[in-house]
């Protein structure tokens, strides 16, 4: 059984074709790394797995029903910046998602419940290195600290999907390598179903179990916004060769402008 | 010599510049007052220090003859009062119907226009109505400075809430936040302190309603007090008086400032993470 099909699915702002005509299939626990030119779409892509924008045409099936228009705790979400909250400290970034659970009115939990809660987020935090960290804000936390942050943030509703876009983006060599690590021990541990974007080919190779490339098929120079982007390449990952990596690499380039 | 946009005055200099204007002033007065009494001993328009002096422990320390009030508390307290009020109620509505603009899209459809175009309507305009509708009590008054402040109070949320990055909104509802649970957990504590920042910046504005409105119809209060003296020309109550306005002015600033602060220790950490 498919997590995500996307049948003949088509997304345009206005006259902008964004994305054209992508159909696709997923299967749960399936680790996969996106690529493409920058503006060609893929965080749109993510915001119609999220619910956040409906596409203009096409379906897109979660466990083969229409995926719900909003997003939901079914799918969590880490974006490059601002994914977690400034007013809140490490702890209570974490305990969030199980506290709105807990109460629905107030969003807020008191004496056991609390302490449960508290006890799985502080679970949670040490599992991704920040058990020293629980009464910081996110100000006062390093690039790298705040998106194992919102990972853990993310991770304690256990969604079924997770979705990355570009979250080590603005992050040092050194430290990407450091949550590489992370996202992997995670994946397979949860056995999540994981989209991930990033601009670095070779992180894609690296984490995923399969890489898509998001590309424009065709070309008009009168009218560049007449065509969008679609899935060129859907590589299962472990049985690429060089020159598959090669030409890729030049695609992208070739479109860097 | 360094040019002179990067000759930066030391701390005890920049103290002194500081001080400066304000003993130049006091200077000025004090010579101009001197030579008004020289020439005229009975001139009201510059009182002397001493004059001044008297005048302020008249209204503060002796009972009035008519009254038997001590007149500067009573009219500090109806003044405060009425401000504090006015303000508080601004800002509340402020706080719930500009969340709900910010965040709410039907309502913002709704209400948005509406808050548009009452802002824009000058509210010394409608302080007739005031009058005529809630009389010349403590309710038109109120009520003029919250027609005054409250406008801007509303849209500056709307727009602060309307500020916060979408990225939070969407990571709120990943987690299973409600409409309600958003609002309350993440939109509110976050506009809090903004709240705070737009109510020091609509006080001056509060202020001037405040005396506009006292001077037109009141029986106590600063702006009373000043208007009532004028006939008079007692500028040895009026100027203690402005100084007095500017001090508790000055005191309510400070006191919000060290509030948010206290309260609010992530709004002063840069605010975004
Ligand atoms: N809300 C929107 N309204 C109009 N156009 C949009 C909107 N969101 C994205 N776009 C357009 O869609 C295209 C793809 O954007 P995006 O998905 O962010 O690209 P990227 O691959 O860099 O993540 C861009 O041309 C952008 O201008
Ligand atoms: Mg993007």
């Amino acid at each position: 059984m498919n997590v995500i099909e996307a049948r003949h699915l088509w997304k345009e702002y206005g006259d902008n074709v964004v994305l054209e005509n992508v159909s696709l299939a997923v299967k749960a626990g399936e680790f996969i790394t996106v690529v493409g030119t920058s503006g060609c779409g893929k965080t749109t892509f993510l915001k119609l797995l999220l619910g956040v924008e409906t596409a203009t045409r096409g379906d897109l099936l979660l466990d083969g029903k229409p995926l719900p228009d909003e997003p939901n705790a079914d799918r969590g979400i880490v974006f490059q910046r601002y994914s977690v909250f400034p007013h809140l400290n490490v702890l209570e970034n974490v305990m969030l998602g199980a506290e709105l659970a807990a109460s629905p009115f107030w969003g807020r939990t008191f004496g056991k419940r609390r302490r449960a809660i508290r006890e799985q987020a502080v679970a949670m935090l040490e599992s991704v290195g920040l058990g020293t960290a629980l009464l910081k804000y996110p100000s006062e936390l390093s690039g790298g600290m705040q998106q194992r942050l919102a990972l853990a943030q993310a991770l304690i509703k256990k969604p079924r999907i997770l979705l990355l876009d570009e979250p080590f983006g603005a992050l040092d060599p050194g430290i990407r390598a450091d949550m590489h690590q992370l996202i992997l021990s995670i994946w397979r541990q949860t056995g999540l179903t994981i989209f991930m974007i990033t601009h670095d080919l070779k992180e894609g190779f690296y984490l995923g179990t399969r890489l898509w490339v998001f590309d424009k098929r065709r070309h008009d120079p009168q009218a560049p916004n007449r065509f969008g982007a679609t899935i060129t390449y859907d590589i299962p990952l472990g049985h690429t060769d060089r020159t598959t990596l090669h030409t890729i690499q030049q695609s992208l380039g070739a479109n860097h402008d | 010599m360094k040019r002179l946009i990067n000759q930066r005055p030391s701390r005890a200099a920049q103290v002194l510049l500081g001080i400066l204007p304000f003993a130049l002033l006091l200077l000025a007065y004090l010579w101009a007052s001197e030579l008004r009494l020289a020439a005229n001993p009975n001139d009201k328009l510059l009182p002397a220090f001493s004059s001044i002096g008297e005048a302020i422990w008249s209204m503060a320390f002796e009972a009035d003859k008519r009254s038997g009030n001590y007149l500067l508390w009573v009219d500090t307290l109806a003044s405060l009062q009425r401000l504090g009020l006015g303000v508080l109620l601004s800002a509340l509505m402020g706080l719930v119907i500009g969340v709900a603009n910010g965040a709410v899209p039907l309502f913002r459809a709704g209400l948005s226009p509406l808050v548009m175009a009452l802002s824009l309507i000058p509210p010394m305009a409608i302080l007739p109505v005031l009058f005529i509708v809630f009389g010349l009590g403590e309710v038109s008054k109120v009520a003029l400075i919250t027609i005054g402040i409250a406008p801007f109070l509303i849209r500056d949320m709307q727009q602060r809430v309307l500020e916060l990055p979408e990225e939070q909104l969407i990571k709120a509802q990943t987690l299973g936040a409600s409409s309600w649970q958003l609002i309350l957990r993440v939109i509110l504590p976050q506009v809090l302190p903004r709240l705070l920042d737009a109510v020091r910046l609509s006080l001056g504005s509060a202020w001037l309603f405040l005396i506009a409105a006292e001077a037109i119809a009141a029986t106590e209060g600063l702006g009373y007090r000043i208007f009532l003296v004028r006939r008079y020309l007692s500028m040895d109550v009026i100027l203690p008086y402005v100084l007095w306005i500017t001090l508790l002015a000055f005191l309510t600033d400070y006191l919000l400032r060290v509030l948010t602060r206290r309260s609010f220790p992530w709004y002063y950490n840069g605010g975004k993470p």
